[in-house]
C-alpha cells in the first residue's frame, strides 16, 4: 500500500505549470494594485478604489478550477477576482484610466470592472448586490443544461445585508450550483465583524440555509483551494450551494479616504507576516515546483506585464464625450 | 370581410387573459423564457394572471419564489444576464420598492457600467393602481419613478390588445422593461388578435381625435378620459385623447403634434400629481415650439398629495375620475384655468 500523500492540497492536486501560473497571477494582483495606487497618487486615475493587497490567495485559489464558462460575481474590492479569473491587466488599467480600450470602455471604472468573456459578471458598487445575481446565473446554468458553476465573492460586510439572506435561501431551496465565497477581512469599512455580526464566523450562518459552511485560513492557498474544490464538486453534482469563508486581511485601508483610525499598527504588521504570496511561493519551492531563480523570473514577468499594462492604458484613447449616452440601451 | 377576418374582429379576451396568452406564446416559442414570482404557480398569481400556466409549462418554468422581492428580482437580473428571459411578477407594484436596488442599481445600469458588454433582457410585471380598497401600500401608481431611470423601459398598457403586444415586445427587447398593469383593467374585455404580434415600445396612440384640447393619459385614465370626452362632445367640446402607452421612452412627437393643433393640453395620471408624468410632459411642451401654439395654461390632473386612503369615497376622491376629468377639461376648453 502506497504511503499517504501528505503534501498540501494544491501541490498534490494541480500540475506544476498551473501552480506557477497561479503564483504569477497572485504577483500580478499585488503589482496591479500597487500600480493602480501609484497611478492614483500621480493623478492618472481619479475617483476612488478599494485595494485587495493581502487577499491574493483568496481570489486566486478560489478560481483554480473555474473555466471561462463558469461565472463569478465580484465586489467593490474586485480587482483581484478579475485577474484571477483571467482578465488582461492592460485592459484593466485602461478602464481605471477611463480609456475607451478598457473593459467597460471607460464607463465603469474600478467599481464595475468586468470581463464577461472570461465569466466575470462584474464587480459591484453595492454591498451584497452580486449575491442574488449569482443565484440567477446559477439558475441559467441549470435551465440551459450547462455544467457551469457560479462563484459569488462577497465581503464580511455583505453578510448583514438582506440580499445575503434572500440569495442563500433561494439557492438552497432550489439546490443551485453556486458557491458563496465570503472574504472576511475583519472589517466592513471601519466596523469590525465583532461589532456588526451576531455570529462568530460568517460560515456559522450556513446552517440557517441548510448548506455546508466552512471557515478557512484565507491566506493559505491550499486551504482555500481545497474548501472551494469540495464546494464546486458538490455544486456540479447537483447537490446545491455551499458557503466558504476565507479569513483574510486587507493591508491597505478600505478606500482612498481611509485614515486608518480603527486598526492598530501592530494588528496590520502582524497580518503582514502572514503574506499569502510569500507563503505560497515558499510552499512551491519546498515541494520542488519551483526554485528561487524560477520564482524571481515569475515576479519579473508579473512586473513587466503590469508596466506594459500601464503603458497601454496611458497610450489608449479616451472615450468621445459625444458618446455619453452610448450603451444606455442596446444599439440597433 | 372574409370569414377569417370576421373571426379576428370578434376575438375578445380580458386584459389578464391577453397577458397570459402573451406569456404562453413566448414560452412555447422560446425555452429560455421563464416566469418567476410569488404565488404564480398553482395559486395563479394574486390576480390570476398566470392561472394554469404551471400545468402547461411545469414548476421549473413557472417558479414560485419565496417572499423575497429583492432576491427574486436579483435572481431574475442574474438569469437575464446569463441567457434566460425571465418575466418577474411583483405581486403588487408597491412591492417593487423592496427591490429598488436590483432594478435601479443593477438591471438598469449593467449594460452601461460594462460598456455595452452585458445585456439584461428581464421583464418586470407590476399590478398597479387604486380602486380595490387595499389602501396605502397596495394601491400606488409609481410608474413615473422609473421614468427617471436611464436604462429602463417603462410601459403602461390600457387595452387587452396592447397588454399582449407590449409584453411580447418587452420579451423581444434586449433591455429591462417594466410593465405596469392596472388591477381594475384585468377583467376588461377587448379585441385581441390571435398569434404573435408586438406593440411598438415608445409610441403613443391617439384614441380619439379632437380639435379643442389634448388630453394625454395612460392606463385606466385613458378610459376615463374617453368617457369624459364623450360627455363633453355633447356640449360641443371636442377633445383629443392620447394614450401615452410608454413612459420611457416617451413619444414627444405625437403629443407635440396634437398640442400644435388643439392649443390646449391636459395631462391625466394616477400617480401623485407633484413631480410626475404631467410635469415631464408639460416641460417638454414648454421647451418646444408647441409652446407657441398654447392658448391656455397647461393643466395637470393627478392623485391627491396623500397616500391612497381606505374609505371608498376618499379613495375615489384621491385620484382622477370621469367627473373630475370632465370638469377640468371643460374649464380648460373655456379657458377658466
Amino acid at each position: 500500500m502506497a504511503a499517504p500523500d501528505n503534501r498540501p492540497f494544491a501541490i498534490r492536486t494541480y500540475p506544476p505549470d498551473r501552480l506557477r501560473e497561479a503564483l504569477k497571477r497572485m504577483h500580478l494582483i499585488r503589482r496591479f494594485e500597487e500600480g493602480a495606487e501609484d497611478s492614483y497618487m500621480r493623478g492618472l486615475i481619479h475617483g476612488t478604489m478599494h485595494l485587495s493587497i493581502g487577499q491574493e490567495a483568496s481570489a486566486m485559489a478560489t478560481c483554480m478550477e473555474l473555466t471561462d464558462s463558469d461565472k463569478i460575481t465580484s465586489t467593490h474590492r474586485g480587482h483581484g477576482h478579475c485577474i484571477a479569473k483571467g482578465a488582461d491587466v492592460g485592459r484593466m488599467f485602461a478602464e481605471f484610466f477611463g480609456k475607451e480600450t478598457g473593459y467597460c470602455h471607460g464607463r465603469g471604472g474600478s467599481m464595475h470592472i468586468a470581463d464577461v468573456k472570461t465569466g466575470n459578471l462584474g464587480a459591484n458598487g453595492i454591498v451584497g448586490g452580486g449575491l442574488p445575481i449569482a443565484v440567477g446565473a446559477a439558475l441559467s446554468a441549470r435551465r440551459l443544461g450547462r455544467p457551469d458553476v457560479t462563484v459569488c465573492f462577497f465581503g464580511d460586510g455583505a453578510n448583514n445585508e438582506g440580499a445575503f439572506h434572500e440569495a442563500l435561501n433561494m439557492a438552497s431551496v432550489w439546490k443551485l450550483p453556486v458557491v458563496f465565497v465570503c472574504e472576511n477581512n475583519g472589517y466592513g469599512m471601519s466596523t469590525s465583524t465583532a461589532r456588526s455580526t451576531a455570529v462568530r464566523q460568517v460560515a456559522d450562518r450556513a446552517v440557517a440555509y441548510a448548506m455546508p459552511g466552512v471557515t478557512v485560513d484565507g491566506n493559505d492557498f491550499s486551504a482555500v483551494a481545497e474548501a472551494v474544490h469540495i464546494a464546486i464538486a458538490r455544486a456540479r453534482a447537483g447537490d446545491g450551494p455551499s458557503l466558504v469563508e476565507n479569513v483574510t486581511y486587507r493591508w491597505r485601508g478600505h478606500s482612498k479616504s481611509d485614515r486608518n483610525r480603527y486598526r492598530s499598527k501592530e494588528e496590520i504588521e502582524e497580518w503582514m507576516t502572514r503574506d499569502p504570496i510569500a507563503r505560497f511561493q515558499a510552499e512551491l519551492i519546498a515541494h520542488g515546483v519551483l526554485d528561487q531563480a524560477g520564482a524571481d523570473a515569475i515576479l519579473a514577468a508579473a512586473i513587466a506585464d503590469v508596466e506594459a499594462g500601464i503603458a497601454f492604458a496611458k497610450a489608449s484613447p479616451a472615450p468621445n464625450v459625444s458618446e455619453v449616452t452610448r450603451y444606455v440601451y442596446a444599439e440597433k | 370581410m372574409n370569414a377569417m377576418h370576421q373571426d379576428q374582429a370578434l376575438r375578445t379576451l380580458s386584459y389578464a387573459e391577453a397577458i397570459r396568452e402573451a406569456m404562453a406564446i413566448a414560452m412555447e416559442a422560446d425555452p429560455t423564457v421563464i416566469l418567476m414570482g410569488e404565488d404564480i404557480g398553482v395559486y395563479g398569481g394574486a390576480f390570476q394572471v398566470t392561472l394554469d400556466l404551471v400545468d402547461r409549462f411545469g414548476p421549473d418554468r413557472v417558479m414560485d419564489t419565496p417572499i423575497s422581492e429583492l432576491g427574486g428580482a436579483g435572481v431574475a437580473v442574474g438569469a437575464a444576464l446569463t441567457g434566460l428571459k425571465p418575466i418577474y411578477e411583483f405581486q403588487f407594484s408597491d412591492f417593487a420598492m423592496l427591490a429598488m436596488e436590483q432594478i435601479v442599481n443593477q438591471a438598469a445600469k449593467l449594460r452601461y457600467m460594462l460598456g455595452g458588454e452585458a445585456s439584461v433582457p428581464v421583464v418586470f410585471r407590476l399590478p398597479s393602481g387604486s380602486g380595490t380598497g387595499a389602501a396605502a401600500q397596495h394601491s400606488q401608481s409609481i410608474e413615473a419613478w422609473f421614468g427617471h431611470v436611464p436604462g429602463l423601459k417603462v410601459l403602461q398598457p390600457s387595452t387587452p390588445e396592447d397588454a399582449k403586444g407590449m409584453l411580447l415586445a418587452a420579451l423581444a427587447d434586449p433591455d429591462p422593461v417594466m410593465i405596469f398593469e392596472h388591477k381594475l383593467l384585468y377583467k376588461m374585455k377587448g379585441h385581441v388578435p390571435a398569434g404573435s404580434y408586438t406593440t411598438p415600445i415608445g409610441k403613443a396612440a391617439v384614441r380619439r381625435t379632437g380639435s379643442d384640447l389634448t388630453i394625454v393619459a395612460g392606463s385606466i385614465m385613458v378610459h376615463r378620459a374617453l368617457e369624459a370626452a364623450e360627455r363633453l362632445a355633447a356640449e360641443g367640446i371636442d377633445a383629443e385623447v392620447i394614450d401615452l402607452r410608454s413612459i420611457r421612452p416617451i413619444d414627444h412627437e405625437t403629443i407635440l403634434a396634437s398640442v400644435r393643433r388643439t392649443g390646449r393640453l391636459m395631462v391625466v395620471y394616477e400617480g401623485v400629481k407633484a413631480f410626475g408624468i404631467g410635469a415631464e410632459i408639460s416641460a417638454a411642451v414648454a421647451e418646444s415650439d408647441a409652446f407657441d401654439f398654447l392658448d391656455a395654461p397647461i393643466l395637470r390632473l393627478g392623485a391627491a398629495d396623500a397616500p391612497v386612503p381606505y374609505n371608498p369615497d376618499l379613495e375615489r376622491a384621491s385620484v382622477p375620475q370621469v367627473d373630475s376629468i370632465e370638469a377640468a377639461a371643460r374649464r380648460l376648453a373655456r379657458r377658466e384655468v
